[in-house]
């Protein structure tokens, strides 16, 4: 009797271990995108129409990018993702590797009706982004206009922080270093071209703070850590509306790239999945995101519905889009690995 | 259980059944420990295991490429392979039929030498135009890569089934074509100075916690229960909050127009606001404050089961109360600092997000790349390899330390 009872109880352990490890339940429909006032706005004008509309249950995660998190959660067997928000790097690895599944481009209304570069076989757009310089406007009556003027640390005294990490920074640097920005990829591609940027690098070292998370640049800024910023322009955008700030963004080259929306492969909420990001994407429900995230949309037609108020400060405004630089993903693809590895060692020095 | 039989057993019979009954008794004892041994299994065991495993496990080009590997098994890496292997990569590459195959075996490439994956990739869509009679020269027309005997290089040290590719990585070191190991480039030399950078900031923060605890355990130890407790809920309270929510406390704290700067310039003791953050004293400071619990608990465990009896009877016998401390306090002390050390220090060493979040680019620690090759690109083979070298270093470093602490310290029995 007492033996069986401890049969029991070790029973209900092994279950309790095997299950906290191992299960797979049924959930609600589940979608997982980049977090702050981007997030908050997807929300509004996506998770809660569609969810009020189809009555499907919408919950949300957030994440900070990385194809290792997905392989991860694909070939772990245990996705409890359906929709995600990924990066353009992310979007071909991913597809590549067989993590996501196709997208039904019929059900989307044809590749044709989206931005140059959002449709792909996996990944349809989600939102336009821009990286560029950010500066407070109440600390500078005349605020830097080009990478140069960052670099600038007589005339424009003070920190600068920058992403801890290769990818944006090796750009600025050569912009800063004269390099026009459609040459900025083809010099990048040569050693030399990079020995230059660190080289230019080196230069500001001594005056810059590294950012890790997108959250992190307005919050140096309107402490006073630092008077200018390579940072997100939607998150400094975004805090002028919420929190009154002055900050001012500097497009001409500023860098910009497309985010996609990807469904994971093997999900259980496939059909529900697929649903959502057909409804993301329509027209109607993208227009009213840029006034919100100041981030771009994908479908054409919804670019042209835009507020016009609004117009001016989101990346895919054609004023915006000329000065600035499409992010070259197939260099990144290729490149990251050995850049990190490299700009980690330049840091460390 | 049924009722044992009336009639008297024989010295062998009641042997039996003690040896049953103990069986039993084991099975039982066995039974209860079961869950945890099966704990330990899939969360300690296992993945340790994996990651020895990750760490020269190279599957993923043998699969796409058998025949170009094959043609250069033999090939000794000082010049360029024969046409036989270039017709042999065109073969292998226009039969992958699972584009997933190739996407793993081109990051396989592209780990070794940066733009592989885009030369894989763009070979595989040509292959099938070439013709394989003057393969090398086609593929040398197509991509000057291909001309490059360190390109074949990589493939060769790619092959598998094992490799150790990662690992040498890990240590800052490659082999060529050749098969020669070599030191990296100090442009790409990163892992050694972060390991050894790993090792000097646990070492700092680990007397760091020692300078600070030692007093406030000993605080604890001799005060009056009732304010010991309260005492101690202070030194508890860092328990409680997220470790995220303690760091990011921290940059307001220290950031440059932050309270902590506010006081010291209204005092008088700085004109300029100092530089607390985004630097090493800012990881100091947050790591020390982090892991002070794990020096303080420890010590005031040893330090309480010690009356004040034995610095008494020092001082009556004519020593000098400090030197009755220093010499028969604190070496009674001894098994609370080891333990103690011993937990911040291993603790300190896998310490990622603080660093992450208050130090600058030169602050990094080892677990910041793990993190990086897990999540970022996926080379798990180096993240492995990562995890073995800091594994590794972290059990050497504990026998030379149990070693030293002799009786005092933890032992492996």
């Amino acid at each position: 009797m007492r033996i069986s009872n401890l049969t029991g109880i070790s029973a209900a352990c092994l279950a309790v271990v095997f299950g906290a490890t191992f299960s797979a339940q049924a959930r609600d429909l589940t979608v997982s995108a980049w977090g702050g006032s981007s997030q908050a706005a997807q929300k509004k004008v996506y998770y809660e129409p569609f969810a009020a509309k189809t009555g499907t249950k919408v919950l949300e995660d957030s994440w900070s990018g990385g194809i290792g998190i997905l392989r991860t959660k694909v070939q772990g067997g245990n996705a409890n993702w359906d929709v995600v928000q990924v990066e353009a790097d992310e979007a071909i690895l991913g597809c590549d590797e067989g993590l996501f599944e196709k997208m039904d481009w019929k059900a989307l209304g044809g590749k044709d009706a989206f931005v140059k570069g959002a449709a792909t076989d996996c990944a349809v757009g989600s939102v336009v982004w821009t990286t560029g310089l950010v500066y407070d406007g109440a600390k500078f009556a005349d605020g830097p206009k080009s990478w140069a003027d960052f670099w600038d640390v007589k005339k424009f005294p003070g920190k600068r922080t920058m992403r801890k990490g290769p990818k944006y920074t090796l750009e600025s640097a050569l912009m800063a270093d004269g390099v026009a920005p459609a040459d900025v990829y083809k010099t990048l591609r040569t050693p030399a071209g990079i020995d230059r940027a660190f080289k230019k690098l080196d230069e500001l070292k001594p005056n810059i703070v590294w950012w890790t998370a997108g959250s992190q640049p307005p919050q140096l800024l309107a402490s006073g850590e630092v008077v200018m910023a390579d940072a997100y322009f939607s998150r400094a955008l975004a805090a002028n509306k919420a929190d009154g700030r002055k900050f001012k963004v500097v497009w001409p080259g500023s860098v910009y790239a497309i985010d996609f929306w990807v469904i994971l492969k093997g999900t259980p909420n496939k059909e529900a999945a697929a649903k959502l990001v057909t409804f993301m994407t329509r027209p109607e429900q993208q227009k009213g995101f840029p006034p919100l995230a100041f981030q771009g949309i994908t479908s054409v037609e919804g670019a042209k519905q835009v507020d016009a108020a609004v117009q001016p400060s989101i990346p895919t405004y054609p004023a915006n889009m000329q000065v600035a630089l499409p992010l070259d993903v197939e260099f990144w693809v290729d490149n990251n690995d050995q850049l990190n590895q490299r700009f980690n060692a330049w840091a460390s020095k | 259980m049924p009722a044992a039989p009336s009639a008297p057993l024989g010295g062998r019979q009641l042997k039996q059944r003690l040896r049953r009954i103990q069986r039993r008794q084991a099975l039982r004892a066995f039974a209860l420990l079961a869950p945890l041994m099966l704990f330990l299994a899939v969360n300690f065991l296992l993945p340790i295991t994996l990651m020895f495993v990750r760490s020269v496990d190279d599957p993923d080009v043998r699969r796409v490429l058998p025949r170009t590997l094959a043609a250069i098994s033999n090939w000794d890496g000082l010049a360029l392979p024969s046409n036989e292997a270039g017709a042999a990569l065109l073969a292998d590459l226009g039969a992958v039929e699972n584009r997933e195959d190739l996407s793993r075996a081109a990051n396989r490439l592209n780990y070794d030498i940066n733009g592989f994956r885009s030369l894989i990739f763009r070979t595989a869509r040509s292959a099938g135009r070439i013709d394989a009679t003057h393969a090398m020269d086609a593929l040398g027309a197509l991509d000057q890569r291909w001309k490059d005997i360190e390109t074949w290089g990589a493939v060769k040290r790619a092959a598998g089934p094992t490799t150790s590719f990662y690992l040498l990585g890990a240590l800052d070191m490659k082999k060529n074509a050749g098969g020669e190991i070599h030191r990296v480039g100090s442009e790409r030399a990163v892992f050694t100075l972060v390991l050894a950078r790993t090792l000097w900031i646990s070492l700092w923060v680990t007397l760091l916690c020692l300078l600070l605890g030692y007093p406030v355990a000993y605080l604890l130890a001799t005060i009056p229960s009732n304010v010991a407790n309260i005492l101690m809920i202070l030194v508890l309270l860092p328990f409680w909050t997220s470790l995220l929510v303690r760091t990011t406390a921290w940059v307001v704290l220290l950031q440059t127009d932050g309270p902590v700067n506010g006081a010291l310039r209204w005092v008088g003791l700085i004109d300029q606001p100092l530089q607390l953050i985004f630097n090493r004293v800012g990881v100091y400071i947050a790591i020390t404050h982090v892991l002070l619990p794990f020096m303080v608990l420890p010590l005031y465990s040893v330090m309480k089961s010690l009356g004040p009896t034995t610095m008494r009877a020092a001082i009556s016998l004519g020593a000098h109360p400090f030197t009755a401390f220093l010499r028969v306090y604190v070496p009674q002390t001894m098994p609370g600092v080891f333990a103690g050390t011993l937990l911040v220090f291993i603790s300190a060493i896998g310490y990622y997000i603080t660093p992450a979040l208050i130090g600058g680019a030169d602050d990094q620690m080892l677990s910041y790349f793990i993190a990086f090759y897990t999540n970022e690109t996926t080379n798990w083979g180096l993240a492995g390899a990562l995890g073995v070298v800091l594994l590794m270093m972290t059990a050497v470093l504990y026998l030379i330390y149990s070693r030293l602490a002799g009786g005092a310290g933890p032992r492996w029995a």
